[in-house]
């Protein structure tokens, strides 16, 4: 039986929720994603759990319908993101040379213009579909699972079982993935929270500049941005979204925390 | 100065140079990198082929890539960043103004927000794993899990509508005199602040517990000296490189920041202005707008790096 500490209790029932909710939104929904069914902003009430929105909307179900379209794009980027960045990491270190040289640099390139910056450039001439997103947001953040994935194998390529494993004769498939992949795995599987985070919190940032998921679908950032008029009235619609993803975020935070310590108590230091 | 030194920086800012040769490479292919072509994704599938014809000509998109990159580059270069495509204004002309608004803002969020960082880093540090280090670190990992918009509307949720302390928009005129200028930009400060306190102070934080596990703090302690004591004349001296690379770090991060919360304050500089130009497909305006965003980051990293080359102590005096 693994004891799991509390704070990390917490994060898992939170997320697991959020994913649930995602998984099964047209079952939990009370109402549909773009049905009309009462006034503009209601209060909370037995009916509306959450209230409405700007123009009628049942908030919680346009919640529960946009926290799945978050969740996936931001799911979808980061497996992108992260099956290219380490394939290419691994590749850079185990072939070595000018090969480790050309992409590094690349990389650094890519890095010295802001991430956000240079998905509005490239946004500004694209069609924006939620595949675009996913190709732009996931690629883009190719970069920082590189550069992480790349000096951990670093370390690994020396040490002595791969010295051993290479000089018994064998490939360099079996080298990246009996030999590296394993070991390099829980430090990746860490950070592979923080960037879905990451993409949660970017693609949120691109519906709210009116840039992501256009209406009339739902996602967090764009129920921010349909409900923005009314924070001036002092309607508390906006900061529900808001309430969702810093919840969300904190909660992976705790897990992967926990994943971190747990690894590195088992595996003595790595 | 040794000779030492002086290579090092003129390397790294010949690197820079060429970091942003290549960024302006990377922001012209990023509007060109379509399957398609530019003209018909700018007006959509229902454009007359009159008004692609026109667009392209405008575009100048006949030209071989290269060609329209050069003429591009070397306009740029010159000053001359071409016109929108939405009002055939000068592109520059409209800049210098929203530019000055931008860095009027992104300044006064640094002079708010760093001193603050390294002053909560080192209670941080001076009170390590008891409450205030506690407390300050579950702060700083709220706001870093709520993205710079949400921040913003929390903010004026509760400083100006609920208390009204605040105007909820930050509307800067040219006329306006300085006194209400600094009003005008008060909340978006607030929010900046927020948003990049928590990197800076983490990152001064580390940098300084790192210093602190060294043996001559441990010599310092056993002297008897009190913990400020050695926090500000042992161990500050030896951490300033790595937190003045962090404070340059969040100058950059605060550059990016900007984007949004001018969007969400209404106010009127270079990120709201790049961002209703995404929206309208204005092309030239993007790439101007990208161009500079990527310049002043180029800049500010180069900036630190350099910093961190002329703190180094060991590389002023070579064996």
């Amino acid at each position: 039986m693994i004891r799991i500490p509390t704070s990390a209790l917490i994060g898992l029932v939170i997320t697991a929720a959020y994913f649930l909710a995602a998984l099964f939104a047209p079952l939990i929904a009370p109402f549909g994603v773009g049905e009309i069914v009462g006034d503009v902003w209601e209060p909370m009430s037995s009916k509306f759990l959450l209230g409405t929105d700007g123009i009628g909307r049942d908030l919680l179900s346009r919640m529960i319908y946009g926290g799945r379209t978050t969740i996936f794009v931001a799911l979808a980027a980061t497996i992108l993101s992260f099956t290219l960045g380490t394939i290419l990491a691994l590749t850079a270190v185990v072939v070595g040379g000018w090969v480790d040289m050309a992409l590094s640099r690349f990389i650094d390139l890519i890095m010295s213009i802001p991430t956000l910056i240079f998905a509005l450039v490239v946004l500004s001439v694209m069609p924006v579909t939620i595949l675009v997103l996913i190709l732009v947001m996931g690629l883009l953040d190719v970069t920082r699972v590189y550069r992480l994935a790349r000096a951990v194998a670093q370390d690994i390529n020396v040490m002595d079982y791969v010295e051993a494993a290479r000089l018994r004769g064998e490939g360099t498939p079996w080298i990246v993935f009996r030999e590296i992949l394993p070991n390099a795995l829980s430090p990746l599987v860490a950070e592979l929270g923080m960037r879905f985070i990451f993409m949660v919190l970017f693609v949120s940032t691109l519906s709210f500049l009116g840039l992501g998921i256009q209406p009339p679908d739902a996602d967090w950032g764009g129920i921010v941005k349909e409900n923005k008029e009314g924070i001036v009235y002092g309607i508390p619609a906006a900061l529900i979204p808001a309430f969702a993803i810093a919840t969300l975020a904190i909660s992976v935070n705790l897990v992967a925390d926990w994943v971190l310590s747990r690894t590195t108590s088992l595996k003595g230091g790595r | 100065m040794s000779f030492v030194v002086i290579k090092l920086v003129s390397q790294r800012i010949a690197l820079g140079l060429l970091l942003l040769l290549a960024a302006t490479v990377l922001i012209f292919i990023g509007t060109q990198i379509l399957p398609g072509d530019v003209a018909q994704s700018i007006l959509g599938q229902s454009a007359t082929p009159e008004a692609l014809a026109n667009l392209r000509r405008d575009l100048g998109l006949n030209e071989p890539a290269l060609n329209r990159y050069f003429s591009w580059l070397g306009n740029a270069l010159q000053g001359d960043l071409g016109t929108a495509l939405t009002n055939g204004k000068d592109i520059a002309e409209s800049i210098s103004g929203r530019l000055n608004n931008t860095l009027f803002l992104a300044a006064c969020a640094a002079v708010v927000s760093i001193p603050l960082a390294i002053f909560l880093g080192l209670l941080a540090v001076r009170y390590r794993n008891r409450w205030p280090d506690k407390m300050i670190s579950a702060i700083t990992l709220a706001t870093i899990s709520v993205p710079e918009f949400i921040l913003g509307y929390i903010v004026m949720y509760f400083v100006a509508v609920k208390l009204q302390w605040l105007p909820s928009v930050a509307i800067v005129r040219p006329d306006m005199s300085v006194f209400d200028r600094f009003e005008a930009v008060a909340m978006p400060v607030i929010v900046l602040t927020f948003v990049v306190l928590a990197h800076m102070m983490r990152m001064t934080r580390a940098a300084i517990l790192n210093v602190m596990e060294s043996a001559y703090i441990e010599t310092a302690e056993l002297k008897g000296l009190s913990a400020f004591r050695i926090i500000a004349s042992h161990a500050m001296p030896n951490a300033i490189s790595p937190i003045v690379n962090v404070v340059m770090l969040n100058l950059a991060y605060l550059v990016v920041g900007v984007v949004v919360v001018e969007v969400v304050f209404v106010y009127p500089g270079m990120g709201q202005y790049l961002v209703d130009h995404v929206s309208k497909r204005d092309v030239p305006v993007v790439q101007a707008t990208g161009l500079i965003f990527a310049a002043v980051y180029i800049l500010l990293n180069t900036t630190a790096d350099i910093i961190a080359i002329l703190a180094n102590p060991r590389l002023r005096h070579p064996k």
